[in-house]
């Protein structure tokens, strides 16, 4: 206890005096007495350290913490140890980091610590740290004092606050002393009102254990932290309910992406194709083949390999889809059952012949780096990548509105359903107007893959994983209407997210699955049925 | 459903000419062949097992094909005779299988690796304290009997109830029974289920006091199934040849007709659901002790889709034709995983493929045409000669 005073009355001091007046020089000659250092020694030499107040010492410390500080037996020359192969030591200067030599282990000797010291090791650091030039270290070090909440860092802590260039981390900063005054039953009642005030401006989940661990005799207070408390947990929910429509939103977003194919094959074409999954499957492999490219021969490429891949992928899968067209479901035409079944036999063949050239196991499909990593929004936590596939699937989709409604193809293609002896009168191919729209939905499955490889395993079942979410998404929005389909995957999505803290994931989709099979019962052709002569054709 | 019926060459209904004829007896030239082909697999293959021809794993292997050869039979019954194309038949066998397999483990009784004498193994592994209702009741062998069938009759009774009533049909139809079965596997891979989640149930040690392992037990198991395949396929006679089958079949070529005329069709199509389901459920109690584990895996929905398979080659709507077709391609499916495992799912995707393209009526519509052929040449009526066969 008074080694911890001591330690930060002397960071207090220094707080008073510009760090760069602790020089190089005299570190050195303070992490020189660590050789041949019993543990008093290693005490004051820490608490010197600390004293110091230079940044530059935080490695240093860090190091001894983690029982990386060695001297050499020869000389004496206090180092750090890094241990490599063959009971052999890479030494390297302290300070610096430049690596000095590789040694035998035994010509080295460790600078031993026990938990004492590295209790006292950590408050020297969160005081270092606190004045650290790097502000996302500041910030840390502010976020660490929050989690710990022990008083004696206050004055250290007040001293950094007055001294805080950057409004961030004096925020974090400042949450932090409200949470160290709100856990000492010393406090004044005004600062603790304060502090109150403080946290309930925070307002998560941190602040409200804070609160909630807040005790006073002050009627006042506690009616304050109380009212807090009840605030947050208001907030809380609501951020809550945010976060579930959120992920709701991206898994519609994947199973739009992989039912948003088979709108066009089953919903416009009436074709059953098994083999959508497969397709689906066919444009993450042509991601992994592109990435597997570019890493071997161009690395530079590698945050472009997803829009390199999105067309081939779209190509790839729309020539088998073409190939499975003219070799298979033209003969099964106005047969839905047989079609079924041999798309399914397609389904198999592709998933084995994927399983022999590319091998059964898992293939890794890397994130460029800009859908890599997360930001927050108020209270929600929002995943690039996440994000980004949403956006593509509703740029999918409104690829796929305007190709249905302002293209020659898509008038052609909706001429041929609602009547073919009449389209072909009038000039147009039917069986090429076939081969295109089904080759168009293996297409936008391939594009899927591409979207999917970033977020699934890229493996030869991926395909079968979302077979029945993608029919069920086109059987719940009704089939032959693509806005059906946007809006049951975001339906189904949602719901899911929604059920799955009562029941936990697997049963949420189990539930989600009983609820369309209901559905189904009560309109047997989906939300967004077709009115009119259509329903029959 | 189909928006591209009109110029296509649709096939006329199939109320193929064999099967509109042979609904008059309950056992034609070709069932009889059938029951006695049966008859000498069950008397031959113990025969020959015991006199070192057939090695000893043979005999639940086959056993196996029988059940399969059931359940297909079962399928064959609401595809090929009412038009209900179930890809979901494979939940209907599994919860079956699972009755059999809970009776299997209470019978286990204290000689599991934990030797509790009031829970199994996988109950005391996950801490529970007490049998769970649902499984009270399958110590007795006789209860679990008449639950592999009441179960899966009870499923399919609710599910087709609802289906039927609202009138979902044709593809629709199937996707759903599709995801019932994909909703069941994820329910079963759950350890709260109750049922041994991701494991399922194994470690089978006898069955009315018969030791699983000796060879007399699986025979006796083995003649059992070859009985059930034989019961279930007269039993499916019975219902195609009476005047509900005759319904049963219109139904399939012209639902709305029928229902203009009269009939509720719900409640024929009703009937077939929940028969087949427990001829299937049947299937699934007899194939748990002979291959010693029942897992969620028998859910998945790929494992549906085989039986559907099956009865696509043997000829649907030929009953015969279906247990022909389970039993080539399960054996088939043994001896090429064995030989060449990355050609098997080449092969089993090219059958469904050139099945459905090539030979929409199966094996034995092969043959039928082959048979027909033969006595054209000779000048004779191929319809006539059959009604006088």
């Amino acid at each position: 206890m008074l080694r911890t005073i001591r330690v930060l009355l002397a960071i207090l001091n220094l707080a008073l005096i510009p760090p760069a007046l602790a020089d190089e020089a005299a570190l050195r000659a303070e992490i020189a007495k660590l050789a041949e250092a019993k543990f008093p020694q290693v005490e004051s030499v820490i608490e010197a350290l600390a004293a110091s107040g230079d940044p530059a010492a935080a490695p240093v410390l860090t190091a001894l913490r983690e029982g990386r500080i060695y001297w050499r037996k020869s000389d004496l020359v206090v180092v750090t140890g890094e241990k490599a192969p063959k009971r052999s030591l890479i030494l390297r200067d302290p300070l610096s980091g430049e690596e000095l030599e590789t040694v035998k282990s035994r010509e080295a000797k460790k600078v031993k610590v026990n938990n004492g010291l590295r209790n006292l090791i950590d408050g020297a650091l969160s005081g270092l740290t606190l004045r650290a030039p790097d502000a996302g270290t500041r910030l840390i070090a502010a976020e660490q004092l929050f989690k710990t909440r022990d008083p004696e860092t206050l004055p250290a802590l007040d001293a950094a606050i007055a001294a805080e260039t950057d409004e961030g981390v004096a925020a974090e900063m400042r949450d932090a002393r409200a949470a160290i005054i709100l856990q000492d039953a010393d406090a004044s009642p005004d600062a603790s009102r304060v502090a109150i005030a403080r946290m309930v401006e925070r307002g998560d989940a941190d602040a409200r254990t804070i609160l909630s661990g807040f005790g006073s005799d002050d009627p006042m207070l506690s009616a304050a932290a109380q009212s807090g408390i009840e605030g947050i947990d208001r907030s809380l929910r609501l951020w809550g309910y945010g976060q579930n429509i959120w992920q709701g939103l991206s898994l519609g977003s994947v199973l739009l992406l992989a039912a948003i194919g088979l709108a066009i094959t089953f919903g416009v074409m009436g074709v059953i194709n098994m083999a959508h999954g497969e397709l689906v499957m066919i444009g993450a492999y042509t991601t992994f083949v592109v990435q597997e490219f570019i890493r071997t021969s161009a690395p530079y490429l590698f945050d472009m390999s997803l829009f390199i891949a999105a067309p081939l992928a779209f190509l790839v899968a729309g020539f088998v889809g073409i190939c499975i067209e003219r070799g298979v479901v033209r003969f099964l035409y106005g047969r839905p059952l047989e079609t079924l079944l041999a798309t399914w036999g397609v389904s198999l063949i592709l998933q084995q012949a994927v399983r022999s050239i590319f091998g059964p196991n898992n293939r890794e499909v890397g994130n460029p780096s800009f859908m890599s990593g997360a930001f927050e929004l108020g209270g929600l936590t929002i995943t690039w990548n996440r994000l980004w596939i949403i956006l593509f699937a509703l740029a999918i989709f409104a690829f796929l509105l305007f190709v249905m409604k302002r293209t020659m193809l898509g008038l052609q293609m909706r001429a041929v359903t609602q009547n073919r002896a009449m389209a072909a009168d009038m000039g147009i191919r039917t069986g090429w107007v076939d081969a295109m729209t089904f080759g168009l939905g293996a297409g936008i499955a391939g594009l899927a893959g591409v979207a999917l490889s970033q977020i699934d395993n890229v493996s030869p079942n991926l395909g079968q994983s979302y077979i029945v979410d993608s029919f069920m998404v086109v059987v719940f929005g009704g089939a032959g209407n693509l806005w059906g389909a946007l809006a049951g995957a975001f339906t189904l999505g949602i719901a899911n997210k929604f059920l799955e803290p009562f029941s936990g994931a697997v049963l949420a989709k189990v539930l989600v699955l009983i609820f369309i099979i209901l559905f189904i019962q009560k309109r047997p052709r989906g939300l967004f049925a077709l009115k009119g002569r259509a329903v029959e054709a | 459903m189909s928006a591209l019926k009109g110029d296509r060459a649709v096939p006329a209904p199939r109320s193929g000419h064999a099967a509109a004829l042979d609904r008059k007896r309950l056992l034609n030239t070709r069932g009889w062949t059938f029951l006695l082909v049966l008859a000498a697999v069950a008397i031959g293959v113990p025969w020959l097992n015991a006199t070192g021809a057939l090695p000893d794993y043979a005999v639940p292997l086959i056993g196996k094909y029988l059940c399969y050869a059931l359940l297909a039979i079962a399928l064959d019954l609401l595809w090929g005779y009412c038009g209900i194309l179930s890809l979901g038949h494979g939940a209907f066998f599994a919860l079956g299988g699972y009755a059999m397999g809970m009776h299997l483990m209470r019978e286990i009784g204290d000689r599991g690796v934990y030797a509790n004498p009031e829970l199994p193994d996988f109950m005391v592994f996950l801490n529970w304290q007490e049998l769970p209702w649902f499984w009270w009741g399958f110590d007795s062998f006789p209860f679990a009997i008449v639950m592999a069938l009441f179960a899966p009759g009870l499923l399919a009774f609710v599910f087709g109830w609802f289906a039927f009533r609202s009138r979902v049909t044709g593809v629709y139809l199937s996707i759903i029974t599709q995801a019932m079965t994909y909703a069941l596997m994820l329910a079963f891979f759950r350890n709260e289920m109750g049922f041994g989640g991701n494991n399922g149930l194994t470690d089978f040690k006898d069955v009315l006091g018969y030791d699983l392992q000796s060879q007399d037990t699986r025979i006796g198991l083995f003649v059992l199934s070859a009985l059930a395949v034989a019961g279930g396929f007269l039993i499916c006679r019975m219902v195609v040849i009476s005047k509900a089958g005759k319904v049963i079949v219109g139904v399939r070529d012209a639902e709305s007709r029928m229902r203009f005329l009269g009939y509720r069709v719900e409640g024929y199509k009703l009937f077939v659901f929940v028969l087949s389901a427990m001829l299937a459920g049947l299937a699934g109690a007899l194939y748990t002790p002979q291959v010693g584990i029942i897992n969620p895996g028998e859910f998945s929905p790929a494992n549906s889709i085989e039986v559907v398979i099956w009865v696509a080659i043997g000829g649907r709507g030929t009953l015969v034709g279906a247990a022909i077709g389970a039993v080539v391609v399960a054996a088939a499916k043994t001896i090429l995983t064995g030989l060449y495992p990355e050609a098997w799912l080449f092969v089993l995707g090219g059958m469904f493929v050139f099945v459905t393209i090539f030979m929409p009526r199966g094996i034995l519509g092969v043959w039928d045409s082959m048979v027909d052929g033969m006595w054209e040449t000779r000048g004779m009526d191929p319809a006539e000669r059959r009604l006088k066969a």
